[in-house]
């Protein structure tokens, strides 16, 4: 009766607020900044970032990708303060109202570990995820994110096959086969289940053998070592691994390249704390009682669990066993697109993708033609644009130009008789009569005079291509003041 | 008041019945069941013809007295001042699950207290919105403000009405008393009924097949649960899913033509359903989903809307075995993985708890018990009750959500439906008096408790018990991978006994040969056999350690495939079978066969062998209309064939099981 009573009184109380993040996950997108690989392309007043693929700047991908997530609350660092302005910038014209971003700037060239140790003490949620910012992917993060969480693990890393540039692209395309670096590839070790990580390392940084430990292949048995899967760069850290890592290795300059290297290497010995201090409970009195019942709790979670071979490496001996934590890989299947823009080769191909196979998601719909006219554009007589093309606002085209499997920015004036195959030509840019553009890219404000031929150039913004030049493979830009 | 003696007494033998084969505890819940086909007869028959008159003039329906009546039994003083005005259309949806629950299964007496009070209060405010009527107190009233009445209005005379049973209410607790232990809850069990007018018209049509609601009790109150749940949410958050949404149209649309209609409607109408075939109809839409026929093709499209994790049906499935959910295994985890940030309202650990679940990254009952415990106590540390709602009911209604979420990964073990009920029970009775912290430092701890006390503290109990079975040079038998049974091993080796054990094993999950590294690893000598030789080793074996997932009331021991098995050739041989379960595994439910309810494991581990490509014969097959695959995870072995259970209360014979449940069930109450 007492408590029904008690039961029936109602008394709102003030809700408090959850924590922002979803699933306590908290999602860092390294937006980067200058980048060798693609100098021709970025200049100051385009950082990686806000590069176009197929017109819309490539950090738009991942920053709808995680909104699609419903993860809205992101952190995205950006190396260099004048980036950061521009990209921040652009966020909060393009997401205001739909994504909560804060923008972080680190200091040039202190790699993406130096810039997570930047924003370290920004990182409150149990577990982290940090996303590159430039990813082309459908991947649900989601879907990583719980793989990390369901294994408990220190990293998870999302692994998707290797794009087959070159051969295999349709045959249209001029096989730029010998731009294909091997730095793109990555020898990466998988246990039978495919689960776990137990080696990776960057072809690049590979010389004629791997080293592979002798205690992780004991304990897995059998290893599985694959070089057509990349690393997306998409990774979910255990906050407190990550942070004790970050501490602990000052000398740790990059994610990829040292801190999951390093992770995987001393899974099976772990140096990190995982789970924190055990909290301590009030009690004192129960307190000897209360770990001993913790003690049978977690053994017989254990023992009920599928072990992986963490468990078993440490059963043989006893209790002594040596803390271990699990490096998991998240292995996208391969209908879906993910492609990472870190090469001038990976900016055409994306771009070609994104019109191409991948068109759900550039965002755009196509024509009956499969392709993207942009209304207001405006197309000479006996122009034609070929399917997996895009015309952007404003460009004008004069008569007889043919466009193929190419990406044309907005207002961007194109005389007659200009040919554009496989190309990527960004905004403003003006192209005089009797062209002819081959798998280049032509940033903005460039100007082509007549009869230019170009095969395979790229062409940094601003440049004047005087007219009737013949350039093959090269890449034109002006000097930096 | 009259009137419902009258067919108290008539229940009377009847309760007795039930009792005979399950002693312990069916009476208590034979008595709740019976009542009510009965009250509806004979006793609310009358009250029907009172309602109406009274459903077409405006109401005549406050009388004073019932209010303090009302008091006495502690439901009314506090509600009716202090609550606040919700939208009508959410109390509805409280109400008419809640009532379907409690009532449903009276049989589960804490269960049923702990929603005494939500669902009393509901059936108040439904009361309010739309009409009141009261069985209990032989009078039905209502209040003929029908659809027209602003929905969210609160009116003092519906609760008035509501409170007029208190007469009533007297009788009620009466009929209760009849079985010697009940009589403490009465007060709530009358409380309920009072308070929830529309609740007892609602509850009568399930009464009227009380047997088979009885066998599957545990399961179907968490299902009920989730599913009340689910409305509450749906009408509390309508973002929170379109299946959602569907089931929170239902009630409303169900209330609308019984406050139009009189005494018949409005009885049928509270049913939410059409009044005709009431019995049969409802009893299949009330079942939640373990107890659901997955035969049933209708009811299976409107769980799988409701559902989270993608279940697409398996094809071909064992004719026997249709009513039981089985679904392709191989793309509900990338499926549910992909939807990860998508599932705002379910916590984290509970999340990961059932992609564990899901994946079968952790199975055994005590582990999966214990995993969903610890992440329910996670969520209640997280949890903050919003404005305008209370810890106790917006909690259940978090936790049921949470549960219907699990049992989507994987159906529930009995275990965790009896944990589940244990918090479910902790939450109805936190005092209104704590504050929001205190009251879930509580909770917590009772969580931990319950983890503490009825897992831990039993294992080591059942360990102590069982040890002193084991004599030098005895070779003891197990299958599969118990916990009770490995500590009890490891415990009779550390005690320095000379003993052998058998691992017995079965494909496909060889569960076993974990066990056997672990035993081996801590120097027992083991001999490790496959249940196919089970009638050639069990010549050597001088006792059986089998586990449970659960023990019936019958004695029935329900647990991992093959144990049956091995249970019946130790018997034949004269070898002991000992089972070692804790006792909150026990469930009051009898099952005669492994048919009527198990589980569904994934064809696909016993038509393939992984790493063994040369003799997966069945490649392509697989898909054959010829072919079915039947995976069963769970089996029955008849108390005939087990010589003692080992439990936190001793050692006793199976028939003896009754007896703990039911005194184990009092003892929860009580708590």
């Amino acid at each position: 009766m007492g408590r029904g009573r008690e039961r029936e009184s109602e008394s709102p109380r003030n809700s408090r607020s959850l924590c922002s993040a979803p699933m306590d996950f908290q999602v860092v997108v390294l937006a980067g900044g200058a980048s060798k690989k693609l100098i021709p392309l970025i200049s100051k007043e385009v950082p990686k970032a806000l590069l176009p693929v197929a017109n819309r700047p490539v950090l738009s991908y991942v920053l709808e990708l995680l909104e699609q997530s419903n993860l809205k609350d992101l952190i995205v660092v950006v190396e260099g303060q004048d980036a950061a302005v521009r990209v921040g910038g652009w966020i909060s014209g393009a997401y205001v109202d739909r994504l909560h971003v804060e923008v972080a700037a680190v200091p040039e060239d202190v790699g993406t570990a130096g810039a997570l140790r930047a924003i370290a003490r920004h990182l409150t949620a149990k577990d982290i995820m940090v996303v590159n910012g430039d990813l082309v992917s459908d991947v649900p993060p989601g879907a990583v994110a719980a793989a990390h969480r369901r294994h408990d693990a220190a990293v998870t890393a999302m692994l998707c096959s290797a794009p087959v540039s070159g051969p295999s692209e349709s045959g249209s395309s001029s096989g730029k086969d010998k731009t294909k670096k091997p730095g793109r590839y990555n020898i990466i070790g998988l246990d039978p289940t495919k689960q776990f990580l137990l080696y990776i390392a960057t072809g690049a940084e590979l010389e004629k053998d791997i080293r592979i430990q002798k205690s992780i292949l004991r304990a897995v048995g059998q290893m599985e070592i694959r070089a057509d899967l990349m690393d997306a760069h998409l990774y979910a850290f255990k906050r407190s691994v990550l942070q004790e890592v970050l501490d602990q290795k000052d000398t740790f300059q990059s994610l990829k390249q040292d801190v999951l290297p390093y992770l995987v290497r001393s899974q099976l010995k772990s140096e990190v704390l995982l789970n924190g201090a055990p909290q301590a409970e009030e009690n004192g009195n129960e307190k000897v009682n209360f770990q001993k019942n913790q003690v049978m709790v977690s053994r017989i979670l254990a023992n009920a669990s599928t072990p992986s071979f963490h468990e078993f490496s440490g059963l043989g001996t006893n209790d002594s066993a040596p803390r271990t934590h699990k490096c998991c890989v998240y292995i996208a299947s391969n209908r879906k697109y993910c492609a990472r823009l870190n090469s001038i080769q990976a900016f055409s191909d994306i771009n070609r993708d994104v019109t191409g196979e991948a068109s759900h998601l550039s965002g755009y719909s196509f024509s009956a033609q499969n392709n993207i006219i942009h209304p207001s554009a405006e197309l000479g007589l006996k122009t034609t644009v070929g399917p997996h093309c895009m015309l952007g606002e404003g460009s004008q085209m004069g008569d007889k130009c043919s466009v193929k499997r190419s990406v044309i920015g907005r207002h961007c004036r194109i005389g007659s008789n200009v040919k554009v195959a496989n190309s990527v030509i960004m905004n403003h840019v003006t192209i005089a009569d009797g062209c002819s553009i081959q798998g280049s890219v032509i940033c903005s404000n460039v100007q082509l005079q007549e009869r230019v031929v170009l095969k395979d150039c790229q062409v940094g913004a601003g440049f004047v291509v005087s007219a009737g030049s013949e350039c093959k493979g090269e890449a034109l830009a002006k000097k930096e003041k | 008041m009259e009137p419902r003696r009258s067919p108290r007494t008539v229940i009377d033998p009847k309760v007795r019945q039930v009792g005979f084969f399950a002693p312990g505890a069916p009476p208590e819940r034979s008595v709740s069941v019976p009542p009510a086909p009965i009250v509806s007869s004979s006793s609310s028959s009358p009250p029907v013809s009172d309602l109406s008159p009274s459903g077409n003039s405006l109401s005549p329906v406050m009388i004073p007295p019932p209010r303090h009546s009302s008091a006495d039994n502690a439901l009314l003083p506090s509600p009716s001042p202090s609550r606040p005005v919700p939208a009508s259309p959410l109390r509805r949806d409280s109400l008419t699950t809640a009532a379907g629950r409690s009532y449903s299964k009276p049989s589960d007496f804490f269960p049923a207290m702990s929603l005494t009070a939500s669902s009393s209060y509901a059936g108040r405010m439904v009361g309010n919105a739309e009409f009141s009527a009261d069985l209990r107190g032989n009078t039905v009233k209502v209040v003929p403000t029908a659809s027209s009445f602003p929905s969210g209005g609160f009116d003092l005379t519906a609760v008035k009405a509501s409170s007029v049973p208190a007469t009533g209410l007297t009788t009620v607790s009466v009929v209760k008393m009849m079985p010697p232990g009940i009589t403490v809850y009465d007060p709530e069990i009358i409380v309920e009924k009072v308070g929830g007018s529309v609740e007892v018209q609602n509850d009568r049509p399930e009464r009227s097949k009380p047997l088979k609601e009885k066998t599957s009790k545990a399961e179907r109150r968490a299902l009920q649960e989730a599913q009340r749940a689910a409305k509450a949410e749906g009408s509390k958050v309508p973002a929170s899913s379109g299946a959602v949404m569907g089931a929170n149209a239902k009630p409303i649309k169900a209330t609308k033509p019984h406050s139009q209609k009189n005494d018949s409607a409005t009885v049928a109408g509270s049913e939410k359903r059409g009044g005709d075939r009431l019995s049969e109809k409802d009893r299949k839409k009330d079942a939640p989903h373990p107890r659901m026929q997955y035969d049933d093709k209708i009811r299976v499209e409107k769980a799988k809307r409701r559902a989270v994790v993608k279940q697409t049906e398996a094809k071909n499935r064992v004719e026997l075995f249709r009513h039981l959910p089985q679904y392709e295994h191989g793309t509900q985890l990338p499926d549910l993985e992909s939807k990860f940030f998508q599932l705002d309202p379910v916590h984290p650990a509970v999340y990961k708890v059932g992609l564990q679940y899901l994946s079968g990254s952790i199975s055994g009952g005590n582990a999966r018990c214990i995993a969903m415990l610890e992440a329910f106590r996670e969520a209640i540390k997280d949890y903050s009750t919003p404005s305008e709602k209370t810890l106790s009911r917006d909690l259940t209604a978090k936790i049921s959500s949470y549960v219907s979420f699990l049992i989507e990964c994987r159906p529930l073990s009995i275990s965790m439906g009896n944990a589940i009920r244990f918090l479910k029970s902790c939450i109805a009775k936190v005092p209104l008096t704590l504050s929001e912290s205190e009251a879930k430092a509580s909770l917590q701890s009772d969580v931990e408790h319950f983890i503490n006390e009825k897992i831990i503290l039993a294992d080591n109990v059942i360990v102590n018990h069982a040890v002193t079975k084991i004599r030098d040079g005895d070779v003891l038998l197990t299958y599969g991978s118990s916990s009770a049974v490995e500590m009890i091993l490891l415990h009779a080796h550390e005690l320095g006994k000379q003993f052998r054990v058998v691992v017995v094993d079965s494909r496909p999950k060889l569960e076993g040969k974990l066990l056997l590294r672990r035993l081996v690893g801590k120097g027992l000598s083991c001999t490790y056999t496959n249940i196919n030789a089970i009638s050639y080793i069990m010549r050597e074996v001088t006792q059986v350690f089998l586990g449970a997932s659960s023990v019936l009331s019958n004695g029935t021991v329900y647990s991992r495939v093959g144990t049956a098995c091995v249970a019946m050739v130790a018997h034949e041989f004269r070898v002991p079978v000992l089972v070692c379960c804790e006792a909150y595994k026990f469930h009051e439910r009898v099952q005669l066969d492994s048919i009527c309810s198990n589980e569904l494991g994934d064809p696909d581990v016993i038509s393939e062998v992984p790493g063994r490509d040369d003799i997966n014969y069945l490649d392509g097959l697989t898909n054959s209309e010829n072919l079915q695959l039947l995976n069963l995870i769970y089996d029955v072995t008849p108390s005939d064939y087990v010589s003692m259970i080992v439990t936190d209360y001793g050692m006793v014979p199976p028939t003896s099981v009754p007896v703990i449940v039911r005194e184990y069930r009092r003892e929860h109450v009580w708590v």
